[in-house]
C-alpha cells in the first residue's frame, strides 16, 4: 500500500517552469539546422499579442512525428464513417489493412437489410506485376466484383503512394466504371505522399465529396429546422448524443460529414438551410464552397464541453428566430446542464488545480480545453499534429497565409453559384443584422487567443519535445495518440488517447462532458500509479534493520 | 450482423482482396528491428507507413514502439528520398543515439528505386554515421510477399550486416525463434538454458516489448540481441530455424556467409514440435534432456490425456502466419482435433505443402488457401456452408465469432483487444498447456451458457 499520498507519482508536482526557459530546453539537444525550424513551432502564448505560429510545414525526417499520411486523412478519417459507401483500397495490401476497423467509427443502421461495410476491408492487394505493367486492369477488375458480390450503392477508390508513381488515371478507371454500372463510383487521388500531413487527404476528401456527391440527391427532406455538422466524425459514438440532442430540440440534422453518415445524406445536404461546422481544419472549405454554390450560410459550434454544448445550441436556434425552437432548446439546456453540473460538482474538488497537456489531432486540442475547464484543470501545453495558422490563430490570418509547394498541388476548386440549386437562406441584410448583434458567421478564433498567457503552443511536437515537456510539467494528465500513449505513462503519467477515446466515450455534448469527467477523474485519481515504486525503495522505509542473534 | 454481406454461395475472385489474412512487409521488418538492442528502426517513405506500423504495433503489444520516418513529400517521390533519409539518419543519431538504424523501404521508396546501400554509405561518408554505430537496412516492397517476408527480410539483413565467418567454431547454437511473441523468445531462451546450450536468440523482442512500468520511459529497454552476440553468430556451431517463413532465409544466408549449417524446423507451438526442437538442442548442445523439461512435457501429456474428451473432433478453422498455421495444426490433428479451413495471405505454394505434411492424412476434408484471396472472407463463407466449433486467430475473427456464435481463441498478429500474449508464451510444453487452458476454456464456458439446466454440470 501505498503510505502517503505523495508516494503517487501523480501527485509530484514540479514547479511550473519559466515558458521560455522551457522553450529553449525542448531545442537544446537539437542540431542547429532542426532548432532553426522548430522553434518557429513554438510559442509562449499572450493573447494581447497574438504572436505567430509556423504550422502546415514538413515534418523534419526522423524526428520521430505524430503524424500520418494524406491516404490516412482521407480514407481513414473522413470516408471511414460512412456505412453504405464500398471503399477499395487501390494499393498494396498495408494501407487498407491499417484503416480497417483501426478508427472506431461506430454507425448505427435503421434495419439489418441496410448497407453497412464498415466491418469490411477492400483493397486491390497490387502486386508487383501491376507496379511494372500498371494496376488500371486489376483496379476495374475489383470494381466489378465488388458490385457482383454486394450491389453497394457508391464504390469509392483510395490511390496509395505507388499508383500515383505508375499513373493509373483511377478517376478514369471510375468514370468508365460509372457509366457501366450505373452507380457511383469516384476516386481520390490520396496518395500517402500528398501534402504535409492527413490534411491534404480531409481535403482530398473533401472535395472529391463536393464535386461527386453533395447536390445529386432530390428527394426533399422533411423539417423546419435543418441543419448539417460539418467535422464531426462519431469518435466513440459522439454523433449518437449529438443525434439524439438536436431530435429533442426538434432540429433535423440532414447530413454529418461524416459521423453515423450515409451517401444519401452527403447527397442531399445542398437542402439544409445551416453549416455547423465542429472540426475547423478538416472541412472548413467544405462549408465556404457549399454557401457559394447553395447559398446555405455557416458558423463554427463546439459540442465538447457542456458550455460550449448549451452555446453551439443557442445559436442555432438564435439563428433560426423562432420561438419554439428557442423555447424547447432552452428546456433541453436546462435539463441538460443541471445533469452536467450535478456530476462537476463531484468531480471538480478532485481535480481542481492539476494540469493538462494536449497535442492531438486539428481541433480537440483546442476543444477539450473547454472540458478540462469545467472540472477546474488547466491546460499548460497544447498543440495540433496537422493544423494551419488559422486553427492556432483565428481566421484574421488568413489573407497571410503563404500556400508553399506542398499546398499548391491540393487542388482548390473554383465554385459558382448553381444555376438552380443556389438559394441564398440569408441576404446581406440579414447578415449583417446578426452581426451587428455580435452574431458571427464564417469565423473562428483559433486555440492561441484562449490560451493563458505563458503558456505554451507547439505544432507537429516530436517524439523528443513530448518526453522533455513532461520531464519539466509533470502534467496530470497527457492527451495523444495511441502512438505516444505508452511512451507516455511509462513516465508515470496517465495518457489519455483524444484519437480513440481509450475505447471509451462518448465525449460530446452534455452525456458525452459528463462521461469525460468521470474517466479523468479515474485516471488522474487511479491508485495503481503509487505502487510504481516497491516498498523497499521507498524514502520512507528504514534501509537497514538490525536483530539481534536471540531475538 | 456485423458481416451482414457475406453470403455462403463463393463466387472466385481475381482482383479484390476482402478482409485479409495478412498485411505489408514493411511491418514485420519494424517488428523484427525491435529485436536488436538499443535499436531504432525507420521507415523509408511517407509518413503515414511509419504511423500504421507503429499504431498497430503499440495496440498489439500496450508498449511504446518507437521509429522514424523520412516523411516523403510530393517532392521526394519525384526527385528520390535521398536527401530524406541523409537528414533523417543525422537527426536520429543527434536527438535518439541508437546503436543502430535498421531501415526498410516501402512501396513508395521501391517504386522510385532509392539504392539505399549507396545512401548509407554516403552517410558514413558524411560523417552522419557515428563510430562504432551502424545503419542496417532491408528491401521490403509492399507489393510482394507479406508481413511476415518483411520480418524475415529484416533478419537475414541482420546477418548481412553483422555475422562475421571465423576461422573456429564455437558451441554456441544459434536460435532464429520466427515472428512470435516477446513471451515466447524468452520462454525459448529459457528452454535452451535449461538444456544448459549457449544460445544467440536473434532477434529477440523479449525486455523490449514487454518492459517493466518504472516511472521511467527507457527509450532503449534492456533487451533486444546486441551488436556484439549478432556478429558472433558466424562462429556459432549451428543455427535453428524456427519456422521456414520467417526464418529459413537468414539460417541459409548464414550458412552461405559464415558456413554455420543450419536446419529449419517447425515453430514449436504444441506436442510434437516442441519435441523435435528440444531433441535437435539436445543432440547440438550435447547434452541430455534435464528432468524439468521432461516433467514440463509429462503434465501437458496429463492434461491431452484427461481432458481429451471436450476437444476430440471439433472442428477448427485458422486464419493467420504460415509457420503459427503449420505448427498450430499439427497440435490439433494430435488433439484429435480437426482443422478444417485454414488460411493466410501470405503467398507461397509451399505451405499448402507443409499443411498437408502436418495434417498427417487425418483430415482429408480440410480446405487449405494460401495468398491475396485467401483472405477471412472466404473463409467465413466457408464456415457459412459448413460451421466450425472453434475460430483461431487475430483479433479480426471477432466479427465472425459473434455474427455465428463460434467460440474464439485469439492467437498471432494482431491481437488488438486482449492482453497476455506478450506476457504468457504458446511455444513449449508449457506453451502448449496454456493453449489448452484457452481451447478448454471457450468450450466449457459455451457449456456452462448453453447447457439446459438438468444438464448444467458442477464438475467437467
Amino acid at each position: 500500500m501505498p503510505e502517503t499520498d505523495t508516494d503517487n507519482l501523480l501527485n509530484r508536482v514540479e514547479p511550473a517552469p519559466d515558458p521560455e526557459t522551457a522553450k529553449e530546453s525542448l531545442l537544446k539537444s537539437y542540431p542547429i539546422k532542426v532548432a532553426r525550424k522548430r522553434t518557429k513551432h513554438m510559442v509562449v502564448n499572450n493573447p494581447a499579442a497574438a504572436p505567430v505560429i509556423q504550422a502546415n510545414a514538413r515534418t523534419i525526417p526522423g524526428i520521430i512525428t505524430q503524424r500520418g499520411c494524406s491516404y490516412a486523412g482521407c480514407k481513414g478519417v473522413v470516408l471511414g464513417p460512412t456505412r453504405d459507401i464500398v471503399n477499395i483500397t487501390h494499393g498494396p495490401i498495408g494501407c487498407g489493412y491499417y484503416s480497417w476497423l483501426t478508427r472506431r467509427n461506430q454507425t448505427r443502421t435503421e434495419s439489418d437489410q441496410d448497407h453497412n461495410y464498415i466491418p469490411y476491408c477492400f483493397s486491390t492487394d497490387m502486386q508487383e506485376q501491376e507496379i511494372v505493367f500498371g494496376g488500371e486492369k486489376k483496379l476495374e477488375a475489383a470494381i466489378q466484383e465488388a458490385y457482383d458480390l454486394f450491389h453497394p450503392k457508391a464504390i469509392a477508390v483510395f490511390a496509395t503512394c505507388p499508383v500515383g508513381l505508375i499513373g493509373d488515371d483511377i478517376h478514369q478507371v471510375s468514370k468508365r466504371m460509372r457509366e457501366k454500372l450505373g452507380i457511383n463510383v469516384f476516386a481520390f487521388s490520396c496518395e500517402g505522399y500528398r501534402g504535409v500531413s492527413q490534411s491534404a487527404g480531409h481535403h482530398i476528401a473533401n472535395n472529391q465529396l463536393f464535386k461527386h456527391v453533395i447536390g445529386r440527391g432530390t428527394t426533399p427532406v422533411e423539417g423546419k429546422f435543418r441543419i448539417n455538422l460539418l467535422g464531426e466524425y462519431n469518435i466513440g459514438g459522439d454523433a449518437f448524443v449529438l443525434e439524439d440532442l438536436f431530435e429533442r430540440c426538434g432540429i433535423t440534422l440532414v447530413s454529418t460529414f461524416s459521423g453515423n453518415s450515409t451517401v444519401d445524406g452527403f447527397e442531399r445536404a445542398h437542402m439544409a438551410d445551416l453549416n455547423c461546422v465542429m472540426c475547423h481544419r478538416s472541412i472548413n472549405y467544405v462549408a465556404d464552397m457549399i454557401e457559394k454554390k447553395y447559398g446555405i450560410p455557416w458558423f463554427k459550434v463546439n459540442f465538447i464541453g457542456a458550455n460550449s454544448s448549451a452555446k453551439s445550441l443557442r445559436r442555432i436556434a438564435q439563428y433560426f428566430e423562432n420561438e419554439e425552437l428557442t423555447a424547447r432548446t432552452e428546456q433541453v439546456i436546462a435539463e441538460e446542464t443541471a445533469k452536467a453540473a450535478a456530476v462537476q460538482g463531484r468531480i471538480r474538488p478532485r481535480c481542481e488545480g492539476k494540469t493538462a497537456m494536449l497535442f492531438v489531432g486539428g481541433s480537440r486540442a483546442h476543444h477539450y480545453q473547454d472540458l478540462f475547464k469545467e472540472i477546474g484543470m488547466k491546460t499548460v501545453a497544447a498543440g495540433y499534429e496537422f493544423a494551419h495558422r488559422d486553427d492556432y490563430e483565428g481566421r484574421r490570418v488568413l489573407p497571410d497565409i503563404k500556400v508553399d509547394a506542398d499546398s499548391r498541388n491540393i487542388e482548390e476548386l473554383s465554385v459558382e453559384p448553381d444555376a438552380e440549386l443556389y438559394n441564398p437562406r440569408k441576404s446581406a441584410d440579414d447578415i449583417a443584422a446578426y452581426k451587428a448583434r455580435e452574431f458571427h458567421f464564417n469565423d473562428y478564433d483559433g486555440m492561441m487567443p484562449e490560451m493563458e498567457e505563458g503558456t505554451l503552443s507547439i505544432d507537429d511536437i516530436s517524439h523528443h519535445e513530448t518526453e522533455r515537456l513532461i520531464e519539466m510539467y509533470r502534467p496530470a494528465v497527457f492527451c495523444a495518440g495511441i502512438k505516444e500513449k505508452y511512451a507516455v505513462q511509462k513516465m508515470g503519467v496517465p495518457c489519455k488517447q483524444l484519437h480513440s477515446y481509450d475505447y471509451g466515450g462518448p465525449y460530446a455534448g452534455f452525456q458525452g462532458a459528463m462521461n469525460f469527467y468521470e474517466d479523468i477523474d479515474r485516471m488522474v485519481n487511479a491508485r495503481a500509479w503509487a505502487f510504481i515504486d516497491p516498498p523497499w525503495k521507498k524514502r520512507t522505509s528504514p534501509q537497514l534493520t538490525a536483530h539481534y542473534g536471540d531475538q | 450482423m456485423l458481416l451482414r454481406h457475406t453470403t455462403a454461395a463463393v463466387a472466385e475472385r481475381e482482383a479484390l482482396t476482402i478482409n485479409p489474412a495478412k498485411t505489408c512487409q514493411p511491418i514485420g521488418a519494424m517488428y523484427a528491428a525491435l529485436g536488436i538492442h538499443a535499436c531504432l528502426p525507420h521507415s523509408h517513405g511517407s509518413q503515414g507507413c511509419c504511423s500504421y506500423h507503429r499504431s498497430t504495433l503499440t495496440r498489439h503489444y500496450k508498449e511504446p514502439v518507437m521509429a522514424g520516418t523520412s516523411s516523403f513529400t510530393e517532392g521526394s517521390s519525384v526527385f528520390g528520398g535521398q536527401a530524406n533519409l541523409l537528414q533523417a539518419i543525422a537527426n536520429i543519431f543527434s536527438i535518439y543515439d541508437p546503436d543502430v538504424i535498421a531501415v526498410h523501404t516501402t512501396c513508395l521508396s521501391e517504386t522510385i528505386g532509392d539504392d539505399l546501400v549507396q545512401i548509407i554509405a554516403k552517410a558514413r561518408e558524411e560523417g552522419s554515421i557515428p563510430p562504432g554505430k551502424m545503419v542496417i537496412h532491408t528491401n521490403t516492397p509492399s507489393y510482394a510477399g507479406s508481413h511476415v517476408t518483411g520480418f524475415s527480410s529484416m533478419v537475414k539483413s541482420m546477418v548481412g550486416y553483422f555475422s562475421e565467418p571465423s576461422d573456429t567454431r564455437s558451441q554456441t547454437i544459434n536460435i532464429i525463434p520466427g515472428w512470435v511473441e516477446p513471451s515466447d523468445m524468452r520462454e525459448i531462451k529459457r528452454l535452451a538454458g535449461l538444456m544448459g546450450a549457449d544460445a544467440i536468440v536473434f532477434p529477440d523482442t523479449s525486455d523490449v516489448l514487454d518492459a517493466p512500468q518504472t516511472g521511467k520511459h527507457v527509450f532503449y529497454p534492456k533487451g533486444g540481441v546486441t551488436m556484439p552476440a549478432l556478429r558472433r553468430t558466424g562462429e556459432s556451431a549451428v543455427t535453428l530455424a524456427l519456422g521456414p517463413a520467417a526464418s529459413e532465409a537468414a539460417a541459409k544466408a548464414l550458412d552461405v556467409k559464415c558456413g554455420v549449417p543450419c536446419e529449419t524446423m517447425t515453430l514449436p507451438i504444441g506436442l510434437q514440435a516442441t519435441d523435435r526442437f528440444i531433441d535437435a538442442v539436445r543432440q547440438y548442445s550435447g547434452r541430455g534432456v534435464p528432468a524439468i523439461i521432461e516433467e514440463e512435457r509429462g503434465r501437458l501429456i496429463d492434461v491431452m490425456t484427461d481432458m481429451g474428451q471436450y476437444l476430440q473432433g471439433k472442428r477448427v478453422a485458422l486464419w493467420g502466419d504460415p509457420d503459427q498455421l503449420v505448427a498450430l495444426s499439427e497440435f490439433l490433428v494430435d488433439l484429435d482435433m480437426k482443422p478444417v479451413y485454414v488460411v493466410t495471405g501470405t503467398p507461397g505454394k509451399v505451405f499448402e505443402r507443409r499443411m498437408e505434411k502436418a495434417l498427417q492424412g487425418r483430415v482429408p476434408e480440410a480446405q487449405i488457401r494460401q495468398g491475396a484471396t485467401a483472405d477471412m472472407f472466404l473463409m467465413h463463407q466457408w464456415i457459412k456452408q459448413e460451421p466450425v466449433d472453434l475460430l483461431i486467430g487475430n483479433t479480426y475473427g471477432k466479427y465472425i465469432a459473434r455474427d455465428e456464435d463460434i467460440p474464439f481463441v485469439r492467437h498471432g498478429f494482431p491481437i488488438l483487444d486482449r492482453v497476455g500474449h506478450s506476457y504468457f508464451p504458446t511455444v513449449g510444453y508449457a506453451g502448449a498447456i496454456r493453449l489448452l487452458e484457452k481451447f478448454l476454456d471457450v468450450f466449457l464456458d459455451r457449456r456452462d451458457r448453453d447447457d439446459p439446466e438438468e444438464r448444467f454440470e458442477l464438475v467437467m
